[in-house]
């Protein structure tokens, strides 16, 4: 299953090894990782693929939301196909 | 490959803009539950709900999860009872009602629609006994919706039916005058009530509908909104183009958790509903785009042509972005759950005539209008009437939702609560019709040619 990783806040030291550390950890494969910082905000887009993830998607979804909260970023994980659904025919 | 841009635009809508889906409704037929005796009828009823339904809620869980949007009602509806409930030689149908609530309270939707007659030609006598039930049936359950069809375009309107239900909104108002008069908020009487609508509290499960079906509908009344800011002083038809492509994001949405929650539960999917239905949130409401057009409030000249742009270009939109539409799909004009109308209202700018007219032109009729407690079953039944020939002369759905709140006066506000928001009493012309609607009898259907 494949999923997009957004994030998005003030920009600071670590914020991609803290995410990519927390997926590791759950067996979740990074395929592309896209990135920008527009007037200080901190915008990534990761496409990954967590078909062997170790927890069930909805933990996933929150260990992601929690690290966010602890670092004061707004950070989901949403399954690829709402975004082909809504911009794609 | 989806760019960035386009995955942002997606999470600001649901983030920043509202964007949900209003509902996933799953469709029951309880006509096999009929029986003679009406406890084995009841339970019947129950175990066949629990059954079908008792996965609804954790899927629906899950698909909120997993693709991020939220999914704000989980509901059922089912056969209109009074089919069901006719074969038992019972007087008082509230015990189906109470098994109803029951089943719904155990697999944890939020309603359950179909305590239900239609009644358009005439009434059987289990009609007429649901009918008289649902006073009562409604204050003494929680999650249960009532809805009465008394009029179509092809048999024309059943006046009877029509006094009778002005009388029963009265009666549901005073049953349920500690709640504000809540019980009317969950009752809806129809001309050309559709049989796949996932809306409450007018759902119910038609007989030419399947076993069991999913139907969605959608919402994004904040989404067409910030679209609409970005054509500021352009033509009109920008403003239509700009709603439709709009209406084509909100709806793919829709189509693809029909989907899933189709796939996921085993059952067909039935319909998604295009519908922009607003919540009290700030930034969630129709009538917030009819203003963004250029109207200084909705209720103004020019109200009801902007809500005729809306409602057909939502439409436009919505039917290609999916392989199956129905229900009521249109811009639905709810006055205590959307706060721009509510504004409006209290200012006084919308008018219970405005609202009428405005009904002519969209989805779905005079819907959570709170009018003074003594409003007369007569009028109550003459507004009802009024909207019924709207919807049977136009070939569309209208509705009557309208909560004489017991105790109060126009121009005080009344609070429901959660998504049924809050409102202020419209005043209601006082001249009586008390003589027009005791006439009774059949308004005859209207020529279906020479239309003009």
């Amino acid at each position: 299953m494949r999923a997009f990783v957004t994030v998005v806040g003030k920009d600071k030291v670590g914020i991609i090894a803290a995410i990519c550390i927390l997926l590791a950890e759950k067996n979740v494969n990074i395929l592309d990782i896209s990135q920008t910082i527009l007037q200080e905000c901190f915008t990534m887009v990761m496409l990954v693929d967590a078909s062997a993830c170790s927890v069930p998607f909805d933990e996933l979804s929150e260990n992601l939301s929690e690290l966010g909260t602890k670092m004061e970023l707004t950070i989901r994980i949403q399954r690829e196909e709402i975004f082909n659904a809504m911009h794609r025919i | 490959m989806i760019n960035q841009g386009e995955i942002l635009q997606t999470i600001k809508m649901i983030d920043q803009q509202h964007l949900d889906v209003r509902t996933i409704t799953m469709g029951i037929s309880l006509r096999d539950c009929a029986h003679s005796d009406i406890k084995v009828s009841c339970d019947k009823i129950y175990d066949k709900i629990c059954r079908y339904a008792g996965n609804l809620v954790k899927t629906g869980r899950d698909i909120e999860a997993e693709f991020g949007i939220p999914i704000v009602n989980k509901r059922i509806s089912v056969t209109p009872i009074a089919l069901v409930a006719e074969s038992c030689d019972a007087e008082d149908y509230v015990p189906f009602a109470k098994a109803l609530d029951r089943a719904a309270k155990e697999v944890g939707v939020d309603f359950l629609g179909g305590f239900s007659a239609l009644v358009h030609k005439g009434c059987t006598v289990g009609d007429a006994r649901l009918i008289r039930s649902i006073p009562e049936a409604l204050a003494e359950t929680q999650l249960v919706c009532a809805s009465v069809n008394v009029g179509t375009t092809r048999a024309g309107i059943n006046m009877n039916a029509v006094r009778t239900m002005g009388e029963i909104i009265k009666k549901t108002a005073l049953l349920t005058k500690d709640s504000s008069s809540f019980g009317c908020a969950k009752l809806v009487v129809f001309c050309n009530a559709v049989e796949d609508n996932p809306f409450m509290a007018g759902a119910f499960h038609g007989v030419g509908e399947p076993e069991c079906e999913i139907n969605v509908g959608v919402s994004g009344p904040g989404v067409v909104h910030e679209a609409l800011k970005s054509v500021k002083g352009q033509p009109l038809d920008v403003v239509a183009e700009t709603i439709k492509k709009t209406a084509f994001h909100i709806t793919r949405v829709g189509q693809l958790v029909a989907q899933e929650a189709s796939s996921r539960l085993g059952v067909p999917f039935g319909v998604v509903d295009l519908s922009l239905a607003p919540t009290p949130e700030i930034g969630d409401s129709v009538a917030d785009i009819l203003e963004i057009m250029g109207l200084s409030s909705v209720g103004a000249p020019g109200t009801t042509a902007a809500l005729a742009l809306l409602n057909d270009a939502v439409k436009k939109g919505g039917v290609m972005a999916s392989s199956n539409v129905g229900g009521l799909s249109g811009a639905f004009i709810p006055v205590s759950e959307d706060a721009g109308m509510i504004a409006a209202a209290k200012a006084g700018y919308l008018t219970i005539e405005k609202l009428e007219a405005m009904t002519c032109v969209c989805s779905v009729g005079l819907d959570m209008i709170a009018i003074p407690g003594d409003t007369s079953a007569e009028t109550i039944a003459a507004i009802i009437a009024d909207e019924a020939a709207i919807g049977m002369v136009n070939n569309k759905t209208t509705a009557v939702r309208l909560i004489p709140v017991v105790g109060k006066k126009a121009g005080e506000m009344v609070e429901f609560g959660g998504l049924f928001g809050s409102a202020p009493i419209m005043s209601v012309n006082t001249c009586s019709p008390a003589e027009f609607i005791a006439r009774g009898g059949r308004i005859p259907a209207p020529m279906h040619s020479l239309k003009n």
